[in-house]
């Protein structure tokens, strides 16, 4: 730990006659922090700017780089000559983490707000319409009137849903087995699911073209054969977060259902699932919300189609993201702004879905209590 | 405890109270919802068996054509030749450079939402990373091509003025920038930073809180703190995480569809088109308009991709479950 403590306040000590005992002081922010900051980044801005015009270079971007990398080499240098080595390392490392942040978080913001303003034109000047109508009359020459979503729309909502339907009961068992029931086998399935959750989505789709679509020639593509690809997809990503939240389940609830003669399945089934119900639908929720936005599953296995395809079992169907795949490469200045508001409409029900778990998942903690005695209570008229 | 179990006990209490016979072992039921659990686990062990088999069977045909140059040689030229190395070292290059961009990004992020930011805003941040991890890869794609290449054409052609003596820092295509492997990279960074962030923020939170206050109590700094305590607890976290935005920045398929143009080279210069390609992308580009024998070495590529990323996330998944468990 010594390398942390400053060395310097050590060496400072009195002669031992008058010593006392002292803390060691903690460097104090002071104001001459900002003047420090704003000082050497304003002389290192005006010096690189003076090289750069006395060279007649001119680039943004490496005025900006050199000015940084000057920044950081002043900053660091008058922090050590002011305050010693230690403080000047923590100044700039506080600085690294900010910048990080800042870096981190720019682009992901720029995203969002981007996919905004893009799309937001789009959904509002054709607002019903962009989401009722399909992309039948649609095409590089018509306007972006002629354009709708709803096939899209329909068919990711019904792929997804299906691809719910039958994936949670599997991943719900699975990680009821994986937690409750130890072993070497629960081990192995346990690796088996962690690695599968980073299954590159183009494999998922590759492997159900082989398995469902490819066999059956031209009736093969449709809303169920993505479902499965997405099935395959959701599988481990649900069981791993519901196989978090089971693990948070006190074992006192257990222990006391054991110990009043329930049998096992009767305890996971009454207590243990019941307790983590508003975890469950959490992870649920968000394995939906991964799935609703895989792109490359869906590629071989939907098949894509302009026409409203009310039927997942029959006959190709678009989704989302594939309607937004094939307005991206559209040569017309049009289908890319419909590919925006397609990419708006798909940003804002992930968003959607992902709120709706964080309100589901927040009332697991202020009404985990309550819900655990009506449960006690249900249990006592239960013959 | 014997009392309790033990059946020659009276059955019975003077009041008539009389307690339930208490069975050791499994009952009936039990062991059906036992075996209902464990073939449920089974399916999933069951789906990888599949996946491994189906990939095997239909890529034999490439496989015994093209034999050990399918890896050795970057000539991709259907039906004659099958080389994929030019796109598996693209899918490499993509995936170690959009990691060397995130991993500082995502450290500095999780050490901000964890030490530097305040305690009131951490919920919110925590969320928000969280969200970020949720957007789908198209819209980071087509922000990537439409967005993003706006701006980073303009350094990545200061880069390739001005450190194009590094092999690295060229474009395959003299004078041409965009379109290229360090777009993709960086995109693809973007996407993974909320990933690493995530995981490396959740191992970091589980730092015990007494030794980072004993350090700074010693009259460490803060960054002494962090450097001495937090760094080293979580190391294995860390460690982990990068690996699992490694696994997800392998398999990336749509953004890196949607931005890349390659052709199928093996070569160092990422600055360009026309260089190293990316087997996702190969895949999703030629499968459906492809003869059987190209479909065959285009699942010989994809079970190759997929082998990757399982030894990368096992790896990973190693050493995440080890963290924590381990202090310095």
């Amino acid at each position: 730990m010594s390398s942390v403590v400053d060395t310097a306040a050590q060496s400072a000590a009195p002669d031992p006659a008058t010593r006392i005992d002292r803390p060691h002081g903690r460097p104090v922010v002071d104001s001459g922090a900002a003047l420090e900051l704003v000082g050497s980044l304003l002389a290192s801005v005006a010096a690189v700017w003076l090289v750069f015009t006395v060279a007649g270079l001119s680039a943004p971007f490496g005025l900006g780089l050199c000015s940084l990398i000057g920044f950081v080499v002043l900053y660091g240098v008058v922090e050590w000559r002011l305050h010693g080595i230690l403080h000047a390392k923590d100044r700039l490392a506080t600085l690294y983490v900010w910048l990080g942040a800042g870096i981190a978080f720019v682009p992901l913001a720029a995203i969002i707000i981007y996919v905004l303003v893009k799309g937001l034109p789009v959904l509002a000047s054709h607002f019903p319409h962009f989401l009722t109508g399909d992309m039948s009359k649609a095409g590089p020459a018509e306007p972006v009137t002629a354009a709708g979503m709803s096939a899209a729309i329909v068919g990711t909502l019904e792929q997804v849903g299906l691809a719910t339907l039958f994936s949670v009961p599997i991943a719900v068992f699975t990680a009821t087995y994986l937690n409750e029931i130890r072993g070497w086998f629960s081990l192995v399935v346990r690796t088996v699911v962690d690695s599968m959750t980073g299954t590159p989505s183009i494999i998922a789709g590759l492997f159900i073209y082989l398995l469902w679509v490819y066999p059956r020639h031209t009736n093969g593509p449709s809303g169920f054969a993505a479902s499965l690809a997405l099935t395959i997809m959701m599988l481990p990503i649900v069981t791993r977060s519901a196989e978090e939240v089971l693990r948070i389940v006190p074992g006192s609830l257990r222990e006391a259902a054991l110990a009043l003669g329930s049998p096992q399945w009767r305890m996971i089934l009454r207590v243990v699932l019941p307790t983590a119900r508003a975890g469950l639908v959490t992870a649920v929720i968000l394995g939906i919300a991964r799935a609703v936005g895989e792109t490359a599953p869906v590629l071989f296995t939907a098949g894509g189609a302009s026409k409203m395809n009310w039927d997942p079992f029959h006959g190709q169907q678009s989704d989302l993201p594939i309607q937004i795949y094939q307005l991206i490469f559209s040569p017309s200045v049009n289908g890319v702004r419909e590919g925006w508001g397609g990419a708006l409409v798909l940003v804002l029900l992930v968003l959607t879905l992902f709120v709706l778990a964080r309100v589901v998942g927040s009332g697991r903690r202020s009404g985990s209590r309550s819900r655990r005695f009506a449960f006690v209570g249900r249990r006592q008229v239960d013959p | 405890m014997t009392t309790l179990l033990d059946r020659d006990a009276p059955a019975g209490t003077p009041d008539g109270d009389v307690p339930l016979p208490l069975k050791p072992g499994l009952t009936g039921p039990d062991r059906v919802f036992r075996a209902v659990l464990m073939l449920s686990g089974m399916s999933v062990l069951g789906v990888l068996v599949a996946i491994i088999l189906y990939l095997v069977t239909n890529s034999w045909a490439a496989l015994h054509q093209s034999g050990l140059r399918f890896i050795a040689s970057d000539h991709w030229a259907p039906p004659g030749s099958f080389g994929i190395l030019g796109d598996l070292g693209g899918s490499v290059m993509i995936a170690v450079l959009a990691l060397v961009l995130a991993l500082p990004v995502s450290v500095a992020t999780a050490l901000m939402i964890n030490e530097y930011a305040p305690r009131q805003l951490r919920k919110t941040l925590v969320g928000i990373v969280d969200l970020l991890a949720t957007v789908p890869s198209i819209v980071y794609g087509f922000w990537g091509l439409v967005a993003l290449s706006t701006y980073i054409n303009g350094p990545t052609k200061w880069l390739g003025d001005h450190a194009g003596f590094i092999p690295l820092l060229r474009s395959p295509q003299a004078g041409t920038y965009g379109n290229s492997i360090f777009l993709c990279g960086v995109v693809v960074a973007v996407m993974i930073i909320p990933i690493i962030t995530s995981i490396t923020r959740e191992v970091m939170s589980q730092v015990p809180r007494e030794t980072c206050e004993a350090a700074l109590a010693l009259g460490g700094t803060k960054w002494g703190m962090v450097t001495d305590v937090v760094l080293p607890f979580s190391r294995n976290g860390i460690v982990g995480g990068a690996l699992l935005g490694l696994g997800r920045a392998l398999g990336e398929t749509m953004a890196v569809v949607i931005i890349l143009s390659s052709a199928h080279v093996l070569t160092l210069s990422i600055l360009g088109p026309a260089g190293l390609g990316s087997v996702a992308k190969l895949i999703a580009d030629f499968f459906e308009t492809s003869p059987p024998i190209t479909r065959s070495a285009l699942i010989l590529a994809g079970l190759t991709l997929f082998a990757t990323t399982l030894g990368v996330n096992l790896v990973a998944r190693v050493i995440v479950g080890r963290a924590g468990k381990k202090a310095p």
